[in-house]
């Protein structure tokens, strides 16, 4: 078996454990003694003047609770893995995969029933919303919080921009392969300067205050080196999952001074995916969910 | 007539204040540490957040305050159940200020961040040589005292503190093996990989609980309980029997710490059957405590250093069930990973380690200073009910959020999605950690009592050096 790399191991182990419980038997039995009448003797000894002890016998059911322990001990190795590589059959993998089966026996249909349901349709349908929701509590709203709302470098779902595509099928492809973003550092070719030049013409973008000179000068940079992804109307597009520059949504702020973090050292963010792990009907059932949470 | 020889008391002294000292340190830091769960916009500071500081508080009271406190009685009983003075004085008070240092060093690393990262062993390298070295000096002065007893017979309670150091020794040196990759960065990585580092630690880690909060303590009740009581110890026979089935049997039980995990199944099961095995000895140790106050059972009624020990006893009974059925893994399915193991630790720590490190040091302080009792009586009374009304606050607490947070985890919907998000388990243990953290202020409370109490002792007092005793007739 897996567990061992030879055989030996397996002999190894079988011993030892028995060795073991015949050495707790043995403690045990060579102090067992008969009760025997009459006072309850000392031992004999004398330390730090006052210190002696009886040699009262074992307690009797004190006795019984260490064999019931040894016994269950054998029958317990008898019965699961631990006697070297008996019984593997009835370990902890065995069990996860029985157990596995027998919920997605009992709730595979409850999820199948909706798998042909269009996304825009079950979204509106309250009980598969609220199952929908369930789902989101247990696996999502660790990153993008309970109300969907997100935080800094989690999206917000709830809102209008959606970086990857926000049309019902796109929310699926998300969530069942995951999304990789990644934004390359500019800090080493444009230069602190330069940096700050593009990060004024971003803010601009959106109508926040800027430095309209550096802005000016930024607008070129940004011509010369962010326009592959974000657009030349910086509106950014699902195809690389560039952000939108010129609306109120940011993901990780919009001070000057995050700006300049974020195209000085670019960003690396990825969300899991969640495909293999849930099955293609809970993933459904999960988007219809988020296609619900979204204002568009 | 030649001047007579006296017990080295010096180092007993120095260790038992600082066992007091530590322990309201420890504590503090727990109490601490509890009210940031209650409230969390108390973690003010990195240095000062409950990631630092809860690791700062295991450390200060176990190896602190439960260190002190077996460095303590185990110099102290070792003397006088050998008849004889301490063996290399140097080295004994060397140990003192070693574990000293080890201490403050541990309270300014912790908090700053550096630690290896393996629980009830954090301290980085350097930090671990010091405790390798400070273990192997205790090691030399005990089993050299030993060596040169004046009885033929070796007392029950130097087999357990014996069998303690002998066993912290290896478990320490195997589970701190790292490779250090820099000394002022502290920083080192562990020499396993995987599982087997995470068998290794917790190999270590249930030991640490087995010899340095078992055995070492259950040699300090093997001497101040029957000390207390005025009775012969119970049975020599269950001593016997429960010593060595205990230290052979702890080392099996370290696997029950990682039920459900990438552990081998056959690792795992083991691991189980002996913990359950281990239920009979660990109360073997109880019983002989415990039975050793027939005939003197109305003692508890007035004398509140025996309602230490023997409320200790009764708490390190009830721990020592608990333990086993927890090791089980269907038990184990529902509590892991709870508060139910915080409760079952303190029921331990607080109830057992605690209590009976705290009645030992009532016995021992007076006489460290030629008087018999403690400045006042009372107040060891107000300390043990505080104390106990703190340990059952806390335990009780701990198993009723515990149990709850392992249903939430998994009670699942009529469609077999979870019923509760993390957060709600979290929510709904507010109230519990609110007690929780009554208890603790109790407990700790109690300890400020002891200091107040421990100082008025001594104020004034001369320093006591006790005549060495010729052992008694031949028997």
């Amino acid at each position: 078996m897996a567990d061992f790399i030879s055989g030996f191991w397996n002999m190894y182990v079988m011993v030892i454990v028995a060795l073991s419980l015949l050495f707790c038997v043995f403690v045990l039995v060579s102090n067992m003694t008969k009760r025997e009448s009459g006072p309850v003797e000392l031992h004999g000894h004398v330390w730090d003047e006052t210190l002696a002890e009886y040699n009262n016998p074992l307690p009797r059911w004190w006795m019984y609770l260490f064999w019931i322990t040894i016994a269950f001990a054998v029958v317990y190795l008898s019965i699961y893995p631990g006697f070297g590589k008996t019984n593997q059959e009835r370990g902890e993998h065995a069990q996860y995969e029985a157990e596995m089966k027998a919920a997605n026996d009992k709730y595979g249909p409850i999820f199948a029933k909706y798998r042909s349901m269009d996304l825009n349709a079950l979204a509106a349908d309250p009980e598969a919303k609220a199952m929908g929701q369930r789902m989101f509590l247990t696996y999502c709203a660790q990153c993008h919080g309970s109300a969907a709302q997100g935080a800094k470098g989690f999206p917000n779902l709830t809102d209008e921009e959606w970086q990857w595509g926000g049309d019902p099928a796109t929310i699926e492809t998300t969530i069942t392969g995951g999304r990789i973003a990644m934004m390359p550092p500019f800090g080493p070719s444009l230069g602190g300067e330069g940096v700050k030049d593009v990060a004024n013409y971003v803010r601009s973008l959106s109508g926040l205050a800027h430095d309209s000179l550096r802005a000016q000068r930024g607008a070129e940079l940004f011509q010369q080196n962010c326009v592959a992804c974000h657009g030349a109307d910086a509106k950014g597009g699902p195809a690389m999952g560039a952000p939108n520059l010129t609306n109120k949504i940011w993901l990780y702020g919009s001070s000057e001074a995050t700006i300049i973090e974020t195209i000085t050292n670019g960003r690396n963010n990825r969300m899991p995916q969640f495909g293999e792990f849930l099955g293609e009907d809970k993933v459904h059932l999960l988007a219809a969910y988020v296609v619900g949470l979204s204002k568009k | 007539m030649q001047s007579q020889a006296t017990y080295n008391y010096k180092v007993v002294r120095q260790f038992a204040i600082m066992t007091v000292v530590w322990g309201i340190v420890g504590m503090l830091v727990g109490v601490i540490a509890a009210a940031q769960l209650v409230w969390p916009e108390l973690n003010v500071h990195e240095f000062l957040h409950f990631g630092r500081l809860r690791p700062l508080h295991t450390n200060a009271v176990i190896f602190a305050f439960g260190g002190c406190a077996l460095f303590a009685t185990s110099y102290y009983v070792v003397q006088r159940t050998c008849h004889t003075r301490l063996f290399a004085p140097a080295l004994a008070s060397f140990t003192f200020w070693g574990w000293q240092l080890v201490i403050v060093l541990a309270a300014i690393t912790l908090p700053l961040g550096y630690t290896q990262g393996k629980e009830y062993a954090e301290l980085e390298w350097p930090i671990d040589l010091l405790i390798a070295v400070v273990w192997v000096s205790y090691a030399i002065v005990f089993f050299g005292t030993i060596a040169k007893r004046k009885v033929s017979h070796i007392y029950v309670a130097n087999w357990f503190y014996g069998g303690f150091i002998l066993a912290v020794a290896l478990l320490h040196i195997v589970n701190s093996a790292a490779i250090p990759v820099s000394l002022t960065g502290m920083k080192s990585y562990s020499a396993y990989a995987g599982v087997q580092d995470a068998m290794v630690q917790w190999w270590y880690g249930h030991n640490a609980v087995g010899f340095f909060l078992t055995a070492g303590f259950l040699g300090m009740m093997y001497y101040f309980v029957p000390k207390q009581a005025e009775r012969p110890v119970y049975s020599y026979r269950l001593s016997v029997v429960h010593f060595w089935a205990l230290i052979f049997t702890y080392m099996w039980a370290g696997p029950h710490h990682l039920h459900y995990t990438a552990l081998p199944d056959w690792t795992q099961s083991v691991g189980m059957v002996f913990s359950l095995i281990l239920l009979a000895p660990s109360w073997g140790g109880m019983i002989n405590g415990v039975l050793t106050l027939s005939g003197a059972w109305h003692k508890l009624r007035t004398d509140p250093i025996l309602k230490f020990l023997i409320t200790s006893l009764s708490f390190y009974g009830m721990s020592t069930f608990e333990g086993p059925m927890m090791s089980v893994k269907t038990v184990n399915a529902l509590s892991h990973y709870t508060d139910w193991t915080i409760g079952h630790v303190h029921s331990g720590a607080l109830g057992w380690v605690a209590m009976v490190s705290i009645g030992s040091i009532y016995f021992l302080l007076p006489r460290m200073y030629g008087k018999t009792e403690m400045y006042s009586v009372k107040l060891i009374n107000a300390h043990f009910w505080i104390a106990t009304i703190g340990v059952v606050l806390y335990i009780a607490s701990m198993w009723i959020a515990g149990v709850m947070q392992g249903l939430m985890w998994r009670a699942t919907n009529p469609d077999g999605t979870l019923t509760y998000s993390f957060v709600e388990s979290v929510k709904a243990s507010y109230p519990f950690w609110t007690i929780r953290l009554a208890g603790g202020v109790l407990f700790l409370t109690g300890m400020f009592i002891m200091f107040y109490n421990m100082v008025k002792t001594i104020a004034g007092e001369k320093a006591y050096n006790a005549p060495v005793l010729a052992p008694a007739a031949a028997h």
